[in-house]
Parts: structure tokens; sequence; C-alpha cells
């Protein structure tokens, strides 16, 4: 960085604006949103601070190139319209990444003010605008390419198919969604919980690609109700998007005791399934007084915080390594640890057990301490011999992370897969080993985020697009 | 949504439904199963399918009615619809030759049992058909049976039908027989099918059951199906739902199958009556 820019940097406004949230003594006895979102001055307030770099650095940090200082300048003018057109340019859902996006490994780590720690909030201004065009009820519908004629089946219904439908819908050709479940937008209808990413935003977006013409059609298994090689007699293309759907268990002794959940389980439960309204919605919940989340990512802190807000007294997240190594976003387990979330780290279950009932009573856990770096960078978590110890809980939520669903590539022959379970597609095209099929987001990386997946999808949509146009 | 063709009670408290579902019903073999949604409110249930019409594009689905999901699902009639239907879920049962295959069945299993024994029939198989009930009202589609079976023996709880007592009658079946079956397959509560296995393990007669166990997805995704099956972690809706019954650890699936039994009796609890009773001068009939 250049002298004159660090002069120019420090005469700035440093001050981050923050976001009013609900207090945590609040929120974590309720299901409605932390994170209350910019009002349009607090808005202006921050996008005034961005230096309008000639080489914005923040752009090339995100997965779908947003433009983010147009959109930026757009809100200091006041222009909330012409800002929301600027980020739909490149994003069909920026409800959902103003949310959900880990801004701070992505844009907002490579903004200039990050040296100085006062980076600009460029997650809140994109939600900011987002939730300022919902609110205008009327949508903004773009003019869509004339019919080609070409059918495209997109195969699950969560954030790279909805990307890629909403793409392909808009060059003019005919896009059906298959989803598995009955409500559409996987991952963030099945998993994110309503406090971080309301049940309506999903509808949201999910409605907008419906008026766009997708159809959606729900309660279809692909690979069962319908194999891909059929999908491809009526379509001219199929895109994958089945995402990572398999969940990890640990084995070891006593993980099929009544109370030990995955937490697909257990957000599936509660969200899809709107447990948290048990007893009005029909799956049953059971009530916990101390349940611990095993894992340290973004599901497990979601995990830990629906198991607050459904009453438990106690609630830990036992994690292996030590804060430093949390997967997870800094500001949500900052979030856990403000509602109340007891963190035991470096900690490792090494057996559950259970009351005669068949019931988790106990969970004996094994202390750790770090040595020296992995294969992932971070240090390798070692067990200290003897230091086992048990804490009494009534209930465990397995968050250590999901593989890809095999349901899709077990039913489809000359569909090559890696060891881990992914697809094997182009990363540039997301083109498989089969003709005229595409794949991208969880299924091709393994678990990863909402915008890497619209991103593989984007890419999808441009080769799907252009195979079908040369094809004639 | 899925359109309901049919609803009945074909006997005391067991149900029949034809659902509209051509897709399903041009793909569906031999022991799988669907998930069923009764309304937008409802739980996801697991039933097995009982039969179907590819011509007509319809399946049907015999269910028992025991909760609050299977109690709406019960309260729908032809004409009504269900909010979801989707399968067909989990593996087919291997129709091959096997020579004589025993078909062992109760409750809900009479009716998901009965396309595994027809096409076991068609395969070449002598089919010998066990049925236990508490009572011989409770038997339905012997009729079906009889053409497809060598012999049927039924077990009745009152000896109303048959052998009088429960599955610890099944050794005096085998035994009367000239040999014993090549395979047995199970499909009921979860009693029938444990005690079967523990039976039929001692004998060295091969045993495959059909659980039933909770689930939400069906697909591979929640877990809350686990069993353990040869000291294994399988997934009932992908890896099943049939196993070796030798080698499933019943007492863990029985408390798992038992998980929400608390649970499930506070539905009766939060609703209102659907009519006002003795309300002053506001009374329905």
């Amino acid at each position: 960085m250049s002298d004159e820019k660090i002069e120019k940097a420090s005469k700035i406004d440093l001050d981050r604006t923050d976001m009013p949230k609900q207090p945590p003594e609040i929120r974590r006895h309720n299901f409605n949103e932390v994170a209350l979102g910019y009002t349009e001055e607090l808005a202006i307030k921050e996008a005034k601070r961005c230096l309008q770099c000639k080489k914005p650095r923040c752009k090339t940090g995100c997965p779908v190139e947003i433009d983010i200082p147009d959109f930026i300048s757009c809100i200091v003018k006041g222009d909330f319209a012409g800002g929301i057109k600027k980020i739909k340019e490149k994003n069909c859902l920026p409800a959902v990444c103003g949310r959900v996006c880990p801004q701070e490994t992505q844009c907002e780590s490579k903004c200039i003010l990050t040296n100085k720690k006062g980076e600009i909030a460029i997650g809140r201004l994109e939600r900011f605008l987002a939730d300022w065009e919902a609110k205008q009820g009327k949508i903004d519908i773009p003019k869509k390419a004339k019919p080609t004629g070409k059918k495209v089946a997109v195969v699950g219904s969560g954030p790279a198919g909805i990307t890629v439908a909403g793409d392909l819908i808009l060059l003019g050709h005919e896009v059906t969604i298959f989803e598995a479940l009955h409500r559409a937008g996987g991952v963030l209808t099945y998993g994110i919980p309503e406090f971080r990413l309301p049940k309506a935003i999903v509808a949201r977006e999910v409605d907008y690609i419906k008026m766009l013409g997708v159809k959606v059609i729900t309660d279809f298994v692909v690979g069962k109700t319908r194999s891909i090689d059929e999908l491809l007699e009526e379509f001219d293309a199929v895109f994958i998007g089945t995402g990572a759907g398999l969940p990890w268990f640990m084995n070891i002794p006593g993980e099929n005791l009544n109370g030990v959940y995955s937490a697909n389980e257990y957000l599936t439960r509660m969200n899809l399934m709107q447990g948290y309204r048990f007893p009005m919605s029909s799956t049953p919940v059971r009530k916990h007084m101390k349940v611990a989340v095993v894992g340290g990512g973004n599901v497990a802190m979601d995990s830990a915080r629906t198991a607050l807000r459904m009453g438990a007294e106690e609630v830990r997240i036992i994690y292996r390594r030590s804060h430093a190594e949390l997967p997870a976003r800094l500001e949500e387990s900052e979030n856990a640890e403000e509602e109340g979330v007891i963190f035991n780290m470096l900690t490792l279950p090494v057996r559950y057990i259970g009351d005669e009932r068949g019931w988790l009573k106990e969970i004996e856990c094994i202390k750790m301490e770090l040595g020296e770096p992995d294969a992932s960078g971070r240090r390798r978590p070692i067990e200290v011999p003897n230091s086992n110890f048990r804490i009494a809980m009534d209930a465990v939520v397995c968050a250590i992370g999901n593989s890809p669903n095999p349901l899709v590539p077990s039913t489809t022959p000359g569909l090559e897969t890696t060891r881990h379970g992914t697809l094997v597609a182009d990363p540039e095209t997301g083109k498989t080993t089969r003709d005229r099929v595409w794949a991208g987001g969880d299924i091709v990386t393994g678990a990863a985020t909402v915008i890497l997946a619209m991103g593989a999808g984007r890419k999808a949509a441009r080769s799907i697009h252009e195979y079908l146009m040369n094809k004639g | 949504m899925n359109k309901i063709i049919e609803r009945k009670m074909i006997v005391p408290n067991m149900h029949l439904i034809e659902i509209e579902a051509p897709d399903i019903a041009k793909k569906v073999r031999p022991g799988q199963f669907v998930i069923v949604r009764p309304d937008d409110e409802g739980e996801r249930i697991p039933l097995s399918v009982a039969d179907w019409d590819t011509e007509k594009g319809t399946i049907t689905i015999i269910f028992m009615e025991v909760g609050a999901s299977t109690g709406s699902l019960a309260s729908l009639n032809a004409g009504e619809a269900v909010a979801t239907c989707v399968g067909p879920l989990g593996n087919y049962t291997e129709i091959k030759k096997y020579g004589t295959v025993m078909c062992i069945a109760g409750c809900y299993g009479i009716g998901s049992i009965y396309p595994v024994a027809r096409a076991l029939k068609e395969a070449g198989n002598n089919i010998l058909t066990v049925i236990e009930a508490r009572s011989s009202y409770l038997i339905y589609w012997l009729d079906r049976f009889i053409p497809i079976s060598e012999k049927i023996f039924t077990i009745t709880r009152d000896g109303s039908l048959g052998y009088k007592g429960h599955m610890k009658r099944l050794p005096d079946i085998l035994h009367s027989l000239p040999a014993f079956p090549d395979l047995i397959i199970v499909n009921g509560c979860t009693y029938l099918m444990a005690h079967t296995s523990h039976v039929t393990k001692e004998m060295g007669i091969s045993t495959i059951v059909n659980l039933n166990p909770i689930m939400i997805d069906g697909t591979g995704m929640c877990g809350v199906c686990r069993v353990t099956v040869a000291g294994k972690m399988k997934f009932a809706c992908v890896d099943g739902p049939e196993f070796n019954g030798h080698d499933v650890d019943w007492k863990e699936f029985l408390a798992r199958r038992k998980a929400y039994m608390e649970e499930e009796t506070l539905f009766f609890r939060r609703s209102e009556p659907k009519t006002k009773i003795h309300k002053e001068g506001e009374c329905q009939v």
C-alpha cells in the first residue's frame, strides 16, 4: 500500500456502523431474527465510509463478483432501487447472502480498510438493499430472452439450483426444479434456523424464480422417483445440486442412544418440520434441559442456539481444538457466547452413556491439546492421556459435518465420483463425466458455503447455455 | 398434493388408502416405502407400499391408526388429498428363486408383505404364509394370499383362527413342516420381527426383516432411522429397509422406535374440539 493511500485512510471514518440486534437475554428465548438490519440512516452512514477505490479489491473477494463499490455509491446517493439492481446483476439471492455469507473472509477481508480494522460492512449493506426492496412490495422482474424451446432439469432447490434456474430462465430456457423435500430452498430451508435466516425470506426468493417461470416440483426424489437417465429423455440438460446431506457420526459407543441427534435431524426437525411450534406442529420434539453440541462450525452454533431457544438450561459446544480454530463465523460464535452457550474447547467425546430406557444421560470426554499443524494448516488436536471425564447431558447434537448424498451418484451410471463421494466436475464449467449433465455446490466441493454454491451454479448456467445454443 | 382415490377401514383401526401417484406407481417394487404427510402441519410418516396399479397410476397403503399423524391420514376421504406422497424409497426386496419362502406378517405388514409374496411366487418360489393377529376379525386380505400360498397358517391370541397364542407358536409351525423354508421374510411390528429373528437364528433359517423406524426425510439426510446391523451403523431409509434379522440390534431398535411415546400423547391434548359441545343456544349436532 502506498504512503498516500495510508495517509488518506487515516483521515477517513474507521468506525464500522453496528447493526442493531435483539439483546441476548431476550433473543435466547425466541426464534425471531437476531440481527435487525440497518435503517436507511445507518446504511447511508456506513456507505459513506467507503473510499470508492479505483481498483476495488472487495470485488475480487466475492465469488460472484458483485460490483460492490457501485452498489455502495448508490446507497450514498439514496438510490436504493439502483443499488439492488446492481447487486442482482450478479447475485439472485442478496437477502440470503447478506445474512449468511462469510463476508469477513471474502469481500470484507479484501477491503482496504481491513488493515485498520474498519472494513466496510458490505454484507450488512447488501442485506439492507435486499430488505428495502422486499419492503417496497413490488419486485422488479427482469426481461426474459426469447424462448429457446430448450428444457433444463435442476435437481435440488438449494442455493446452487436456485441460481442455475434463475439464470437459465432469463436466457429463455424452460426450467424445472426437482426437490426431494416438501418445501423448496434446500439447506436454506431445512438447515439454517429462523433466527439467522427467516424462512419468509427463503420463500420470497423461491417465489421470485417461480414468478420468472421456473417450475418447482417438490416431493420428488431424483434417483428414486425418476433417474437422471430418465430426466435426460425429457430434458436437454440436467444440473445436479443435491448438496452435502449425509451426516457424519463419530463411530463411538452409544451413538444410537435416544437423545443423540445428527445436526441435520435436529435442525430439520426444528426448521422444516416446525418443531419449535410443537405441539402445534405435528413432528414431535423432546424437551431437553442439558444439550451438548459436538463440533465448532456454523451448524454447531445453529444447533446450540436452537437448543437454547427450545428451553434448554445448559447448552455446551464441545470442540476438539481451541477457540482460535473454530470454523464458525466469528459473529456466530460470539452470538452463541452472548446468549449463554458454554464452550468446552479442547474436548472430545469418546463415549455416550445411556440410562436403562436407552436415553442418553452422560457423555464421557477426553481432554485434548494442540500439536503440530496438520494438512488443513490447523494445529492437530492430540488426546491427553488419562484425562477422561464425564458430563451429565440429556441430549447431544453431532455437528461434525456431512458428506455428499450418494442417492444420485449411486443411481446414475457413468457419473464419476471422487473418493470423498463428491461428483467429478470441471471447476470452470461444472460439466460432469456424463454428457448433458452438470453439477455444482456441495455435491462437487463437499460441504461449503451458500455463496460458493451460487458461484458454481452461475458458471454451470453459463456452460449449459452455451451448450444449448450451440446444439442448434 | 396427491389425490386420494379411496380410504376405508378394512379391519378395526387398520386403514387402506389408495393415492394417486403415477410416478411412484411406475417405479415402486416390493419391499419399498413412501413418505406421506397428511396435511401441511403433518409429520412425515414412512409407510410401506402394499399394492399399486401402474395403469391407473395409484398406490395402495395399509396403515394402522396409532398417533396424531396417522389419525389425520385416517380422517381423509376419497376426493381429498395428502400434502406429500414421495417415493418409492428404500431398496426393494431381492426377488429371485430361493425355493420355499415363508412370509410372516402381522398388522400393517399383512398388506406390505403381499406384493413381496406375489413377486416371489411369480419368480417360482413356493410360498408359505403365516399371519399373526390378536383375533380372527383383525385378519385381512386372506383372499389375496390364498391363490399364491402353498399353505397359510394363522396365529391368533384368542385362538379364534388357527394356532392359539402369539409368535411363540412359530416353532410349532416350523416343526410341522417337512423341511424348514429356505428363507423367511417378516413384515410387521417390531415384536413380531424381533421374535421371529430370535427363533430362526437358533434354527439357522435365513430371515429378512423390513424395518420401520422413525424417519424424517427418507433419503439419508437426517439419520434418525439409524440402526445397528452386525455391529455397524446403517440408515434404514437408504441402506434398508430390509436387513438380515439375525444381525439387527433389536433392543436398541425398539428403544429408538419408542423415542417419542410421551410426546405423542401431547397431540391429543393440543387441539380444541372441532364442534362446540353443549354451549347454550349454539349446540351443533
